[in-house]
């Protein structure tokens, strides 16, 4: 089998909403694959129909070598899920929670320690805790020992870092890489843009749509337009300014400036500073920048 | 099996540390068991009554005697004549009223047949039943000894009125039904919530993408539920046995036999509620709205299925508690054997085999 996850037009539906509309893509064996897109993309729709547990409405998928429908049973047994929503036995403790699912997989912690040795070695200090009463963080590794303690070929986890602080988020990537390197085929979706220069590839999603897939910086290249940072001492009437002018493609604030391109493939940054103060704008910057994943996503939606 | 066996103790560790449930569940049968046992078993004793004797010879005297010095009567007042006895019950302080006809003696003597008239106060029909039943085996008895050595021997006919309950049942059948009421809670409301609370805390995706098979999620959830009922039901059992004295007739075995079919028809129904409820709320509704009133109400544990309207009557069919209640009536104060219960020991074991079916027909293997 060539890759390690395979789907083809995918699509599924609830009622009239179309949560995953269409998808393709192929996963090759020891990538570390990034979904990104806001909530309601379809991330987690995607995720449950390759971990069987949603039947997908039409299309098919390849997991491991397993068809998603047919082979349910082998997928289960082989693949890794770490579900969105934190999902381990609250009253249990950390070590009879990685006990219980290392059971459930017919292995045992030292069997496979080595995997879990970096994200556990974390944990070991809290070994009697109940799993209820860690830290965002180290519940969420916790849930990754959980999901690898039978040393799965791939492994799902949605949305593994939402809701945690930037250190543990920063560490979960480490983590990551170093799976990675052990053969690990991982899947992983995320809302935050950042993370997607954590990833080998990436798709964007948006309503149930991949926008656009590959490696970053091909997606960042495609972008093909200039684009400027822009900043004054009234961004309100700054942004309500740029939008009510005729020559603007696009304004969005993005942290402290405003990103802005225009109609015509580049501007005179000097006219377009003076024609801003003489709307009154004072300490006016206007740069031009390198676009980021954040600019594509927001070109391509716009699409 | 070491996989099974591993989700097993799971459940146990999951009972184990929600310790206000555990003590709940220990606590609750306990508590009714005391509650039940002491509302009836203390009224009993020194209930007040009138006597209106109109013969007023050897025999009334040794009847009244009896009847007083049993401890379960204390006697209020004499009554004189017929007129006194709508008055002595609208005071609310006497319960029973035993009336002895003229010439009680000599219609023994003569005739070897006499009347005696127990009226009781039936707005509170269980206890009006439990008076009437201990007065007439008083006198019974009382017939009894009189017969000794005598060829013909001497007939005591007790008339019974009663407005409401024609039936005389003793009330000590509530420990059949306070256990089945008891297992029924334990197990299907408990086995409900637990897969359902699965469902909830989204720990059921995680079991989903697993080797584990529906049939090991199941039974894993029901083996320590089905352990916990029976170490209620014993407790239940002793309890009863020693503080009531309501003793076991039958066979031990073959009720705890009977105890462990009923436990599994009612963790069977139990898995089916959760598979059909997706939060713990919607379990709980179901167990204790479809479940729970039905069961107490239509089993015959409090009211007489035999006095319910027919339509009634034919639903109380389809309560399971409603046959082991016949089932442990049977075994405890009975002492029957397996050959008189087998009917509702097989109309349990139905009922259990089409819950199951539906029940794994009907457990989702995947998400929706």
């Amino acid at each position: 089998m060539e890759y390690a996850v395979s789907v083809k037009n995918i699509s599924k539906s609830f009622d009239e909403t179309k949560a995953v509309d269409d998808i393709s893509f192929d996963v090759k064996h020891g990538e570390l694959f990034g979904f990104i897109g806001p909530d309601g993309a379809g991330k987690t729709t995607l995720f449950r129909m390759l971990t069987t547990l949603l039947l997908p409405g039409s299309g098919s998928a390849v997991v491991d070598g397993f068809d998603i429908v047919k082979d349910y049973k082998k997928i289960r047994s082989s693949v890794g899920y770490m579900p969105g929503r934190f999902s381990l036995y609250q009253d249990l403790s950390v070590e009879e929670n990685l006990k219980f699912f290392a059971r459930v997989f017919g292995t045992t912690i030292e069997k496979n320690y080595d995997l879990i040795k970096d994200i556990y070695i974390m944990l070991e200090p809290f070994n009697k805790r109940r799993a209820g009463q860690l830290s965002g963080g180290m519940k969420q590794k916790l849930a990754l020992s959980c999901a690898l303690i039978h040393r799965p070929d791939v492994l799902f986890l949605d949305e593994p870092t939402t809701g945690v602080d930037p250190v543990s988020r920063n560490e979960f990537w480490e983590m990551l890489g170093k799976l990675k390197n052990e053969g690990i085929t991982i899947l992983v979706s995320t809302p935050y843009m950042d993370e997607a220069s954590k990833c080998d590839r990436i798709a964007l999603m948006q309503k149930g749509k991949i926008l656009d897939i590959g490696f970053l910086r091909d997606i960042i290249g495609k972008y093909g337009k200039k684009i400027y940072a822009v900043r004054s001492d009234n961004m309100h009437k700054l942004i309500l300014d740029i939008r009510s002018d005729e020559n603007t493609e696009s304004v969005y604030s993005f942290g402290d400036f405003l990103h802005y391109t225009d109609k015509h493939g580049g501007i005179d940054i000097e006219r377009m500073k003076n024609i801003l103060m003489s709307e009154g704008h004072t300490n006016l910057t206007i740069q031009e920048i390198n676009p980021g994943i954040e600019d594509c996503f927001m070109s391509l939606m716009n699409k | 099996m070491n996989r099974f066996l591993n989700f097993v103790w799971k459940e146990f560790l999951h009972i184990v540390r929600d310790y206000r449930t555990l003590l709940i569940l220990f606590g609750m049968p306990i508590a009714q068991v005391l509650l039940f046992g002491f509302a009836i078993t203390n009224e009993i004793k020194d209930a007040k009554i009138a006597i209106l004797d109109f013969a007023k010879d050897n025999n009334t005297q040794e009847i009244s005697n009896k009847l007083l010095s049993s401890g379960y009567f204390l006697l209020y007042e004499n009554l004189q004549s017929q007129n006194d006895i709508e008055p002595a019950f609208r005071k609310g302080i006497i319960k029973e009223v035993i009336i002895f006809e003229p010439d009680f003696g000599k219609n023994i003597e003569r005739t070897g047949t006499a009347n005696v008239q127990i009226v009781a106060d039936a707005s509170d029909p269980n206890f009006a039943n439990m008076l009437i039943g201990y007065t007439s085996s008083i006198i019974m008895d009382y017939q009894a000894e009189l017969s000794k050595g005598k060829t013909l021997p001497p007939m005591i006919n007790p008339e019974i009125k009663m407005r409401f309950n024609p039936n005389l049942k003793s009330v000590f059948m509530f420990v059949p039904g306070l256990m089945s009421v008891i297992l029924l809670l334990v197990s299907a409301l408990m086995t409900s919530i637990s897969i359902t609370k699965e469902k909830e805390l989204g720990t059921m995706e995680i079991l989903l993408v697993s080797p584990l098979n529906p049939f090991q999620i199941i039974v894993g959830k029901v083996i320590p539920y089905l352990l916990l009922a029976l170490v209620n039901s014993a407790a239940v059992l002793i309890l009863s046995k020693y503080v009531f004295e309501v003793p076991t007739v039958g066979s031990l075995p073959l009720l705890i036999a009977e105890c462990t079919l009923f436990l599994v028809t009612a963790l069977s129904l139990g898995i089916l509620i959760s598979t059909v409820s997706n939060n713990q709320q919607t379990a709980m509704m179901i167990s204790l709205g479809a479940l729970m009133l039905p069961t107490i109400i239509l089993s015959g544990y409090i009211f007489p299925v035999e006095n319910m309207p027919l339509p009634l009557q034919l639903l109380s069919n389809t309560i399971p508690a409603k046959w082991f209640i016949r089932i442990v009536k049977g075994i405890m104060l009975k002492g029957v054997t397996f050959s008189y219960i087998w009917q509702e020991t097989l109309i349990l074991a139905g009922m259990t085999v089409f819950f199951i079916t539906v029940s794994i027909k009907k457990f989702k293997i995947r998400l929706e």
